[in-house]
């Protein structure tokens, strides 16, 4: 699987990588060869239609993308991560059987509506209502930053049901984007990632049916902060192949230059910034491996996904200015990609819960129980 | 890829722990002022524990666990003692290993049984006062003389040298080879000409000794010699791959020190009314110490499975031992930071922590050392 990916990504993806950048948007017919390749249903069982693979597997080919290129790497783990994997974990049977196989078959493509306009880190403020109506339930309110949400007709939405409870405010929904009163608002233009697209989500008077609640009423909270736990390994795979991408043409390009007559890689001050790119990736992609370990073996791995991406965004931030500054004033231009992935790099240091939020999760089970870190 | 310890290996783990934490932990300060690790616990190591040989095979008299096994109990005792640590890293990692990596079946028999028990312990000898990083241009000769060889020179911050009884040193052969011509022997402990230096008085390890060596005209027989003629420089490279995932598992653990002594006291200290946890700046600190221990840990681990299943670490090696050094300095510096005076005062274990930290920055190929190799082998086209 890895190599089939590696071959396509190496074929098609990166090729475009740049022009998907300039253009804003992804080509026409790559969301069908991703397909193709069983990208959008990686460790989907088959019965449901996907490729029934592992979790490992699908970081490696999270990675793999984001190697090639940050906004394709994002569209797959979104679509995987954050819409696919919370039906597969808390979707009744009837939703599992309606979404799942249109979803890894990449026929619909998947998003996740969390985020507000005033609530981001602090999540469990959002104020989108869904109110019961009849059979169904009524939505009105504003989402923002929701990655894939031009592509995406399937949407996990997080929704307050309850607003006099506080620990059991919302709830989460299946909402089909053609539904009623569902529209697309302002569409973000960004630093990087910038062929993704980031989204505003209106509902306006939206009525979905009773059986778009997704898990039990309540429980929506716990559902979108175990969703970003999976999330988490996704965007720290995706900084680990942009990471990975600018090791790589760093590695080439200071063989090629020639400066002082003999090249820059021969430059101890070049090696060193070569050297400090790999151990970091080494040191992210253990920690994402061993995180995607212990989702696959259903074991707690919340903390070790926000080390995972913590660690990985920041060194990917790092890894790539090392890579623009390897290339000089190449780097700052834009027929070199070392500018790109470094505006790619910076946004896994804030989707997906920023490098602020990830801290608070890990010191909160350091300050818990302090021996945690001797466990095996 | 798997993650969980084999039960052997736990088992082992569980025991080293609970004794670091109640025989070593309590001494440990005195040792650090003393510079000196009493001899009957060198001898608990080895009769009680067993921990002296965890890498020798059992039909030598070891544990026959490998490499990953010996980097969890470095990583136990380090927690507690970081000199402690480096006795038994260098012990098991350095002369030792080669002896089992290149020794021939008399030298086997004759020496493992006893380094494994914990009946002598051994030293290494490949730094010299005038070459350090810069290993290959080492100046110890060994000339041909009769069936034996005349060895002279001298060699440099050689760990275990106070109470060692067999040393591995390694010496040039033929100088017109170069790299090529340099070989590896035994050296025992009262061979005529060789003598033992003064301790060095140092910033952390102290519980280890750290001394010079000097040879004037030691004669060793034809059975000294470790190894093929003219290969000791490239066994001794082998060597320095394990002894650097050693160094790894030796930080991994002081990291893990500062963790546990920092978070435990950030829970108990009060200021603005409520305790130092509740802080982010001290949470934020915390985090990081955490996600890099975490990482540096699974690095080490990595390169010892790897190292277990007979595959090349060099690599591996230098990226465990390069992060984790790195970040277990950075560990004990933000260890004393969160503790604040207590923490620079020597009542509380994380400034010992911190400069034996430093140490793990330097030995077995200091960081830049560590950084040359790394990014030789990515422009020559090993992944990452």
């Amino acid at each position: 699987m890895r190599d089939a990916v590696r071959s396509f990504c190496d074929g098609v993806v990166a090729p475009r990588a740049a022009q998907r950048d300039e253009e804003g948007c992804f080509e026409d017919g790559l969301v069908e060869q991703l397909a193709e390749l069983g990208l959008f249903g990686t460790y989907i069982p088959e019965e449901f239609g996907g490729t029934g693979l592992d979790v490992m597997t699908y970081i490696m080919t999270v990675e793999e993308l984001s190697r090639a290129c940050g906004a394709t790497g994002i569209l797959v783990s979104a679509h995987h991560s954050l819409c696919v994997d919370p039906i597969l974990n808390y979707g009744s049977l009837e939703q599992k059987q309606k979404y799942l196989p249109k979803l890894a078959s990449g026929e619909w493509i998947g998003c996740y509506s969390l985020t507000e306009p005033g609530s981001g880190s602090d999540a469990g403020a959002a104020s989108c209502m869904a109110v019961a109506d009849g059979d169904g339930w009524r939505i009105n309110g504003t989402k923002c930053f929701v990655t894939n949400g031009l592509q995406a007709h399937v949407i996990v939405l997080f929704a307050v049901t309850d607003p006099d409870d506080p620990r059991h405010r919302m709830s989460a929904f299946i909402v089909e984007k053609d539904t009623p009163g569902c529209s697309i608002g302002k569409v973000e233009k960004k630093l990087g990632i910038r062929a993704s697209s980031t989204t505003e989500l209106v509902f306006e008077d939206c009525v979905v049916p009773r059986e778009a609640l997704l898990g039990q009423r309540g429980r929506g909270l716990a559902i979108a902060l175990g969703t970003l736990d999976g999330g988490r390994l996704g965007v720290a795979s995706q900084a680990i192949g942009i990471s990975q991408a600018a090791l790589d043409c760093s590695l080439a390009y200071s063989q090629e230059r020639v400066q002082f007559g003999r090249p820059i890689s021969s430059f101890q001050e070049i090696q060193w910034k070569l050297a400090d790119m790999a151990v970091e990736i080494a040191a992210a992609r253990a920690l994402v491996y061993r995180g995607a370990w212990l989702k696959q073996n259903r074991k707690p791995y919340s903390v070790e996904a926000a080390m995972a991406k913590l660690l990985a965004s920041e060194a990917s931030s790092r890894i790539t200015n090392a890579a623009l500054q390897v290339y000089g004033g190449y780097g700052y231009c834009v027929d070199y990609p070392a500018e790109r992935l470094l505006r790619d790099a910076k946004i896994t240091e804030l989707y997906e819960g920023t490098s602020e939020i990830q801290r608070l999760v890990v010191a909160r089970q350091i300050v818990t129980d302090p021996k945690w870190v001797a466990r095996g | 890829m798997e993650f969980d310890f084999p039960e052997d290996i736990v088992a082992l783990r569980d025991v080293v722990r609970k004794f670091a934490a109640e025989e070593i932990r309590p001494q440990a300060r005195e040792w650090d002022r003393d510079q000196l690790v009493p001899d009957e616990m060198v001898a608990r190591l080895g009769q009680e524990l067993g921990v002296l040989g965890v890498l020798t095979p059992e039909r030598y008299g070891g544990l026959g666990l490998g490499y990953l096994a010996n980097a969890v109990v470095i990583e136990e005792l380090a927690r507690q003692d970081g000199g402690l640590a480096l006795l038994v890293a260098a012990h098991n990692g350095l002369a030792q290993s080669q002896i089992n990596l290149a020794g021939n079946e008399e030298q086997k028999q004759k020496y493992l049984p006893k380094l494994a028990g914990g009946d002598w312990l051994c030293a290494w000898g490949l730094t010299e006062p005038n070459c350090g990083s810069d290993a290959a241009a080492l100046q110890s000769r060994a000339e041909r003389s009769g069936d034996g060889w005349r060895l002279t020179g001298h060699k440099m911050f050689i760990t275990n040298a106070l109470r060692a009884q067999v040393f591995v040193i390694i010496a040039r052969t033929d100088p017109a080879l170069g790299i090529k011509g340099i070989s590896a022997f035994i050296v025992e402990r009262g061979d005529e000409g060789f003598t033992v230096g003064t301790k060095e008085d140092k910033l952390g390890m102290r519980s280890s000794d750290t001394m010079a060596l000097d040879f004037e005209d030691v004669y060793v027989g034809p059975e000294r010699l470790l190894g093929e003629l003219n290969m000791g420089y490239v066994d001794a490279l082998r060597v320095l791959e394990r002894g650097r995932v050693a160094i790894g598992a030796l930080s991994v653990g002081l990291a893990r020190g500062c963790i546990e002594e920092a978070a435990e006291y950030s829970n108990q200290r009060t200021t603005f009314g409520k305790p130092l946890s509740k802080h982010q700046a001290i949470q934020h600190k915390l985090a990081d110490m955490v996600t890099n221990f975490e990482a540096a840990r699974l690095l080490v681990y990595d390169a010892a499975a790897t190292l277990d299943r007979g595959e090349n670490a060099k690599l591996k090696a230098c990226l465990g031992k390069l992060f984790a050094s790195e970040i277990a300095t950075r560990a004990g510096l933000e260890a004393v930071q969160i503790l604040g005076g207590y923490g620079y005062s020597k009542d509380f274990p994380v400034e010992r922590y911190l400069r034996d930290a430093k140490l793990c920055e330097i030995g077995e190929g200091s960081s830049e050392v560590q950084r040359m190799i790394i990014a030789r082998e990515l422009l020559s086209g090993a992944a990452v």
